[in-house]
């Protein structure tokens, strides 16, 4: 292999922080607060908890993509000593069990019928594991198999079986799209937005370029699998649970059940890896309907394979056209593009309109049209994956404007210059104007590209940028205890998945605070305890949750200096807040000293609240977002003209961040966003057999995911601080652009050593075939030009 | 290599066991004695963390690809997945919870922390462990040779280069050498 020298990211300040007044530990790489629980394995995810009594669930999942359940016995089962409850469907027929935060049209378990490989049919809570896998196989099914229509073209056909009664679904809890119309066929949902005369602009143009592309189905692969333990008590839920938005949770669970929000408790320990997979409600339906058969504490814990049939990201195809004119200026474009959501929504909606969004690309159009469908497949459900929408079209329509610089005599770079949306424009009509210096940002990529350099045969250098519409609902809430010994504990509900929310808030709150962040801690979630939190995902932690935390220390912070300028006699101007103390010139209280004067007692406690909400206007999404993500990119690619095999050679990244209050997790955020991206690009494909519905590569082995050997050779990583984002000391959401950033980057650069991409990921098979293409294509064009 | 194992404590135990079928493991956990009945089924990942509590190795894969399940023994990396329980009679084992002495941190822990080589932690506990094997048999190794040890342990949250650097880190500190890169 190739050798490592990527550039060291370790250049800033490290190392115990120490308070030094407000800004004092922002822009500082506090080392993670949970760094040492992590290593010594202390950390305690979902699948480590114990609690007294617990039972183990097992799951028997459809082995047909679509069948209607004639008969299901499970006495055998029942009966097998150690087995404690059999759920079915027929045990969830006095609620009513459909649930889906965007549109209801999942059953926890199934009824009556199943509709893709892998649906939940059956479940046994047993004393261990063992016998409850040993009671699956005593459960009868009987099934009649139905027509099944696996790909998107089979469910668009005329003739398609349908999957649901789209006319009698009804809206989630939390679809937040506006009316939810009723579609045709097997339709989940459309989204469009149109803007100036397409049809002129394409009659005027000098260059069109035109294309169908395929996207596939990707796994998330957060490494700890879906894990959920549920508890039924006297009209109370308990649920520990590896979840990425234990509120919106919360409301589903407390909705099919029939229980008000304040009893049901979800408690939310580390979660190992996310990345979208643990959004939204998952297995928690499931184990609490089994918890309340079994009246027993109830483990389920997915394995590889089930946490594949769970979620994963949507599969697209994609018709895209852009035009321009002779001198490099992009006139129009127009897309129409099909999203395979699976046999239930999950997050469908959201992708589809988020990939409406990410279409256009950030560009200066005199006429765009965009249509976007979500389609319902007999295959497993398609949900969040880091950066949907984007990383589904971004690759492209990067792409094509590449195509029309080459036909214009451009290079990658000057074409963007000219074509890129500036700061205050606007993106897409009614949202958010562009909040960021994308010509800046691209320029940058380039020099980390050494752009314009000579570069050795079947090498090729590609840049990309795109916008990703972040921040879901902008609604957080957090508070703050200041203890009566000057330490303080945080409140708030961001799950910590990995990306370091918690070592960033207390970063924050110790600021607010001039305290040293060791003095800090932050509680993990738990709806009981914890305050409302909208979810973690669309890079919103640190930009609202951590709006809110920092408007809860800047209350504590007020009331500090009030009742210093009671203690001092003093204004409050005069006074102000450093090293745990409050000072007025040479003289300072600490604030344990501070709390007792206040309270009279050694004892007692301050609390600062913050609270985020849409600011003006309802945050409803057709206004949003709450801020663009800059999705950007930059890569250096070898072919291999033999063999078609890929290699990266260079990765660049830069992270738009507005102000990096941790630039250490800025980077690993980068790092680790674009090795997913190469991942997307070039290897990972769920592979479903288009008959039987069976996906061909469950397992580790046969869904190759980026290992240490894929690294690229070298990796230059650049953060630019504009404070031009609206959360915390200006600071905007990072974590998803650098995924697709880099897939459209790797295509662009592929584009660049001859390789037109089309479908992704681009496997060393079809790159071989598309170099065949071309070079059959210019020897045809030859022998042409002799005749 | 993985030793044979002893086969004068085999030989007892019958081929076909039935559920209530249990055989002796003698073995050493963190530098403790253990001697426990066990199920001759009984995989060593489930031994560690139903039977011993300790739940630092984790479930992932189940087919030795991802190496989040890794523990030492005699010193070196086996997948406790895909590891019987019995294949740790009369040897020794290593989690990362032994890997700490009396509270104070292995140098690799230490670098796993300094380097930010650490986030969603799933993957930590056998990426640690796996670069103890390392080092202990390579105290200097190139970024190759860390690159193909390493190979067995997949991270989905770092993108690798903060583990590497940790990694170099980690063999500069158990060096004794000052390190300020």
């Amino acid at each position: 292999m190739s050798t490592l020298s990527h550039r060291p990211a370790s250049t800033e300040p490290m190392g115990a922080a120490q308070g030094n007044g407000a800004q004092g530990l922002v822009g500082l790489s506090a080392p993670r607060v949970d760094a040492r629980a992590k290593a010594t394995g202390e950390a305690k995810y979902a699948g480590d908890l114990q609690i007294p009594g617990l039972a183990y669930g097992k799951v028997l999942r459809s082995p047909y993509a679509h069948a209607r359940i004639v008969r299901i016995d499970a006495s055998r089962a029942q009966a097998l000593p150690g087995v404690i409850a059999v759920l079915t469907g027929d045990d969830v027929l006095d609620i009513n069990p459909y649930y889906g935060h965007a549109i209801k049209d999942r059953p926890l378990i199934a009824i009556d019928r199943v509709r893709f490989v892998g649906e939940p049919v059956a479940a046994v809570a047993a004393e261990d594991p063992q016998t409850a896998a040993e009671a699956l196989e005593l459960i009868e099914v009987e099934y009649e198999e139905l027509p099944a229509a696996i790909t998107l073209d089979a469910a668009l056909a005329e003739d398609a079986p349908r999957l649901h009664v789209t006319e009698l679904l009804k809206p989630g809890l939390f679809h937040g799209l506006g009316e939810l119309k009723p579609q045709p066929g097997n339709i989940c949902y459309h989204h469009a937005f149109a803007r100036g005369d397409v049809e002129e602009a394409f009659a005027k143009a000098d260059i069109v370029v035109e294309g169908e592309y395929h996207f596939p189905a990707v796994y998330q692969y957060s490494m700890e699998p879906h894990t959920t333990i549920a508890q039924w008590g006297d009209g109370e839920i308990t649920v520990w649970s590896s979840c990425q938005h234990p509120f919106l949770v919360r409301a589903e669970i407390a909705d099919l059940f029939g229980l008000p929000v304040a009893n049901v408790r979800i408690v939310v320990p580390y979660l190992g890896g996310g990345f979208g997979s643990k959004s939204y409600t998952k297995l928690e339906p499931l184990t609490v309907a089994l918890a309340r058969k079994a009246r027993r504490p109830v483990r389920i814990a997915n394995t590889v394979d089930e946490a594949m049939v769970t979620t994963r990201r949507h599969g697209m195809k994609a018709w895209m056209r852009t035009a321009a004119s002779a001198d490099g200026r992009l006139l129009a474009r127009e897309v129409r593009c099909w999203f395979d959501t699976g046999a239930y929504a999950d997050n469908g909606p959201r992708v589809v309109a988020t990939g409406a969004d990410a279409a256009p690309g950030p560009y200066r159009w005199e006429a765009v049209k965009v249509d976007s469908w979500g389609v319902y497949t007999n295959t497993s459900p398609a949900g969040s994956y880091r950066a949907f929408g984007a990383t589904h079209l971004q690759w492209i329509g990067e792409a094509q404007v590449d195509e029309i610089a080459r036909r214009c005599g451009l290079d990658a770079l000057q074409i963007r210059e000219r074509n890129l949306l500036r700061p205050g424009e606007a993106v897409r009509p009614g949202g958010k104007p562009l909040d960021a210096d994308l010509i800046g940002d691209i320029q940058k990529v380039a020099a980390a590209l050494d752009w314009g350099t000579p570069k050795p045969a079947n090498v090729g250098r590609g840049l990309s940028v795109g916008l990703l519409a972040a921040g879901a609902h902008p609604v957080s809430t957090a508070f703050a205890r200041l203890e009566a010994d000057g330490t303080a504990t945080l409140y708030v509900s961001s799950t910590e998945v990995g990306q370091g929310v918690r070592t960033v808030f207390s970063q924050i709150l110790a600021t607010e605070l001039a305290l040293p962040v060791e003095r800090v801690r932050v509680q993990g979630g738990d709806t009981l305890v914890t305050p409302y939190d909208r979810s973690t995902g669309a890079s919103r932690s640190t930009t609202l949750a951590g709006l809110a935390v920092q408007r809860a220390g800047q209350e504590l912070r007020a009331k500090l200096l009030e009742i210093a300028a009671r203690v001092f006699g003093l204004p409050e101007e005069a006074i102000e807040l450093r090293d745990g103390a409050v000072w007025h010139e040479g003289e300072s209280i600490s604030y344990p000293d501070l709390i007792r004067a206040h309270f009279g007692m050694v004892g007692g406690e301050l609390i600062g609240r913050g609270e985020v909400r849409p600011e003006k206007g309802t945050g409803s999404y057709a206004e949003g977002p709450v801020f663009w993500e800059v999705c950007i990119g930059g890569a250096e690619v070898e072919v291999d003209p033999d063999t078609g095999k890929v290699t990266v050679r260079k990765a660049v990244s830069v992270a738009d961040v507005g102000k990096a209050i941790n630039p250490r997790l800025v980077k690993a955020q980068e790092m680790g966003g674009w090795l997913q991206g190469l991942g997307n690009a070039l290897f990972e494909e769920m592979i479903y057999d288009e008959q039987t519905g069976q996906i061909l590569n469950a397992t580790l082995f046969d869904y190759h995911v980026p290992t240490i050997a894929d690294l690229p050779a070298s990796f230059v990583s650049t953060i630019v601080e504009n404070e031009d984002g609206p959360g915390p000391y200006g600071a905007k959401g990072v974590g998803e652009g650098a995924l697709a950033g880099a897939t459209a980057a790797i295509v662009t650069a592929l584009y660049d050593a001859g390789v037109r991409v089309t479908e992704l990921p681009a496997t060393p098979e079809r790159v071989w075939r598309w170099l065949r293409e071309r070079d059959s294509a210019a020897a045809g064009g030859a022998q042409s030009a002799r005749e | 290599m993985i030793d044979r194992l002893d086969t004068r404590e085999t030989e007892s135990v019958p081929a076909t066991g039935e559920a209530a079928t249990t055989i002796r493991l003698e073995t050493v956990v963190n530098g403790r004695p253990v001697s426990a009945e066990i199920e001759p089924r009984t995989l060593l990942l489930d031994f560690l963390r139903d039977r011993l509590g300790l739940t630092g190795a984790k479930r992932s894969c189940d087919v030795q690809v991802c190496g989040v399940c890794t523990v030492l023994l005699d010193g070196k990396p086996v997948s406790a997945c895909s590891t019987l329980a019995y294949e740790a009679h009369g040897r020794e084992v290593l989690t990362i919870e032994g890997l700490a002495r009396f509270g104070e941190l292995h140098p690799i822990q230490q670098a796993f922390m300094e380097r930010t080589a650490i986030q969603c932690g799933f993957c930590t506990p056998g990426m640690i462990l796996t670069t103890k094997a390392l080092l202990d048999e390579n105290p200097r190794p190139t970024r190759e040779e860390i690159a193909a040890y390493l190979g067995g342990n997949l991270c989905r949250c770092t993108g690798y280069w903060m583990i590497i650097e940790a990694v170099e880190h980690a063999a500069r500190l158990m060096a004794g050498e000052e390190d300020r890169s």
